[in-house]
């Protein structure tokens, strides 16, 4: 089976910081907004290079979104920078009417997304956030799994004409993607070929899918792994075409089960080709303080637990 | 005939679509749309400097942002009459498949209209970017926003003002409604706010009365005045002294018209007490 070497762990989010960076010399358009977490978010040399063009809005989220919406009037490209609790479910109505159904161009960059922020506790940890961008109408939503790839999708999305969500985190990870990968929004990538099981996985959980993508071909089971880095839009056709070979699948997502990745999968196969599924993800619950790796294994998603869980679905083909 | 007469006679004919607009449908807010149609008059027929063309990026002209969306009646027909779009337009206000939504929106291309309103307390934010676009573009022209006084009741406007004062964004004149009146009662029954003068100045903004909000030549003035002290380092801000349901005997200082439509009888009081000037949609 194909293997992906690690080239040395990093954040993710230090890879939006750098698409930023990158962004800042090549589109003069592209402005940040930050709620006083700078050196967390890694916005530190966009706001060196770019004084101009950084705004500081202070602890005053609502107020970021909604100055990032009228600074897209006039043609600028808005990122605001602050952790995903903060950009999601403390400013929801804010992205639904200034941005969402105003149709503004404003990226919407979330970090120490999930359990793995750690030690900080479940007010910080959000696990709800992907289910409530995926729900509003016009809404790109996008997890990368690394840094490389989340440099490249931090890149990507200035090009994209329409209000993004892009998803990432805190912990250092296996960074495997290649660094000149092109980002394509909403085209899944086919990482490994299998015949016995789907692997679908987004973020952190696509390292610990080619795990245990690893091990299970070591105990004779074949499993194809699909990274998928955008939520919505959903590469259907990708899901459909491995499960019509595999006839079962597994999604894994640092998320909670209700509202994730897992249940827009569930919807594609219900309506196209019902397929058994079993869900990596937290089962309806908020997180608690602990290292990102105790976190990761007292709520299920690490390899280990995409190992069980491809061994329960392949039982239920 | 005097500017001023011209302004009056152009109120008088959209207090007329007001009502008519909501009789029709029996739906939407009456009483803050009458109470600022000199305002919106004075300020899309004589205060800004607009393209003719609607462009959403308004670059090289004033911009005005409505923050208190459920005015929209008045929005509607003072776009309309100023040649954004058809007069005709108006008679699908609140219906199916209009671009004329309950409250403002871009989501249907209306021209005009650059964000949505209606869930109050965010417009103020929104004008706010959009006059940190014209900086950074360096377009000298104004952003100019609405708020309703009640409105204030929302944190997101502390936090804009905030923000606003502390970056110098001295280019927007944003103006209070200062009706005194909210969906449940009076503004000092629901929530006592203070002095709201007091509040802007400690809050680091210029502040302009405006004690006759409902007098052309008073907003006129006013708003040159406020003009005047753009520019300075300090964002601007007008309070408007206004009368809810103005122009409308029975809709005057009282909430009860805040959402409510008048029936045929009232319709008729209402029209009679506003002749047609420039002619009906």
């Amino acid at each position: 089976m194909k293997t992906y070497t690690n080239t040395g762990n990093k954040d993710t989010r230090s890879g939006f910081g750098a698409g930023l960076t990158e962004l800042g010399k090549t589109n003069e358009n592209v402005v940040a907004l930050c709620a006083d977490l700078i050196g967390s978010l890694k916005m530190d040399d966009f706001k060196k290079n770019h004084p101009e063009r950084f705004f500081q809005v202070g602890i005053a989220e609502a107020n970021m979104i909604g100055l990032a919406a009228g600074l897209t009037i006039g043609g600028k490209i808005p990122f605001t920078g602050t952790f995903a609790n903060f950009s999601t479910g403390r400013v929801y109505d804010q992205i639904r009417q200034s941005v969402a159904y105003s149709d503004k161009n404003v990226k919407i960059c979330a970090s120490h997304a999930g359990l793995t922020l750690g030690e900080d506790g479940a007010t910080h940890q959000i696990l709800e956030d992907i289910g409530l961008m995926k729900m509003l109408p016009g809404m790109t939503v996008i997890n990368p799994c690394d840094y490389n790839q989340t440099k490249a999708a931090t890149i990507a999305i200035a090009e994209h004409e329409g209000p993004v969500y892009l998803r990432f985190g805190r912990p250092s990870v296996a960074n495997f993607t290649p660094e000149d990968q092109k980002f394509e929004i909403g085209k899944a990538l086919h990482l490994v070929d299998g015949t016995d099981v789907t692997i679908v996985a987004t973020g952190h959980l696509v390292w610990e899918a080619l795990e245990a993508a690893k091990t299970l071909n070591e105990k004779g089971i074949s499993a194809e792994v699909i990274n998928i880095h955008t939520i919505k839009p959903l590469d259907d056709a990708a899901i459909l075409k491995s499960v019509a070979k595999t006839g079962c699948i597994v999604t894994a997502e640092e998320h909670n089960y209700l509202g994730g990745l897992g249940e827009s999968v569930s919807r594609v196969l219900a309506k196209n080709h019902p397929t058994p599924q079993e869900f990596v993800a937290t089962n309806d619950t908020f997180g608690e303080s602990g290292t990102p790796a105790q976190l990761m294994d007292k709520y299920g998603l690490n390899a280990e637990a995409i190992i069980k869980a491809v061994e329960t679905v392949i039982k239920r083909k | 005939m005097s500017k001023t007469q011209q302004l009056e006679d152009l109120t008088t004919q959209v207090r007329r679509d007001i009502l008519r607009m909501v009789h029709k449908v029996n739906s939407g807010h009456p009483g803050g749309s009458l109470g600022c149609a000199e305002f919106f008059v004075a300020l899309y027929q004589d205060i800004m400097d607009r393209k003719d063309d609607f462009n959403m990026d308004g670059i090289g002209e004033d911009l005005f942002f409505l923050s208190n969306g459920h005015i929209s009646p008045v929005y509607y027909s003072v776009l309309a009459r100023s040649g954004y779009f058809p007069v005709e337009e108006l008679n699908t206000f609140r219906l199916i498949n209009s671009r004329l939504q309950g409250h403002p929106t871009t989501h249907e291309g209306l021209p005009g209209i650059r964000i949505a309103s209606g869930s109050l307390g965010q417009g103020m934010s929104v004008a706010l970017g959009a006059a940190q676009a014209k900086k950074l573009n360096g377009d000298k022209h104004l952003v100019y926003s609405l708020h309703g006084d009640g409105e204030l009741q929302e944190g997101q406007n502390w936090e804009a003002m905030m923000y606003a004062a502390g970056n110098n964004v001295d280019n927007i004149i944003a103006t209070i409604d200062l009706n005194g009146q909210q969906i449940d009662g009076s503004t000092d029954t629901v929530l006592p706010m203070g002095s709201i003068k007091g509040k802007f100045e400690a809050f680091g903004w210029t502040v302009v009365e405006i004690e006759e909000g409902n007098n052309i030549d008073a907003i006129l003035k006013g708003m040159a005045d406020a003009k005047s002290k753009t520019g300075q380092g300090k964002p601007v801000c007008v309070l408007l002294k206004t009368v809810m349901g103005n122009g409308v005997d029975f809709m005057m200082h009282t909430h009860a018209w805040h959402g409510k439509a008048p029936n045929n009888e009232q319709l008729a009081i209402g029209l009679e007490q506003n002749p047609e000037t420039l002619g009906d949609y």
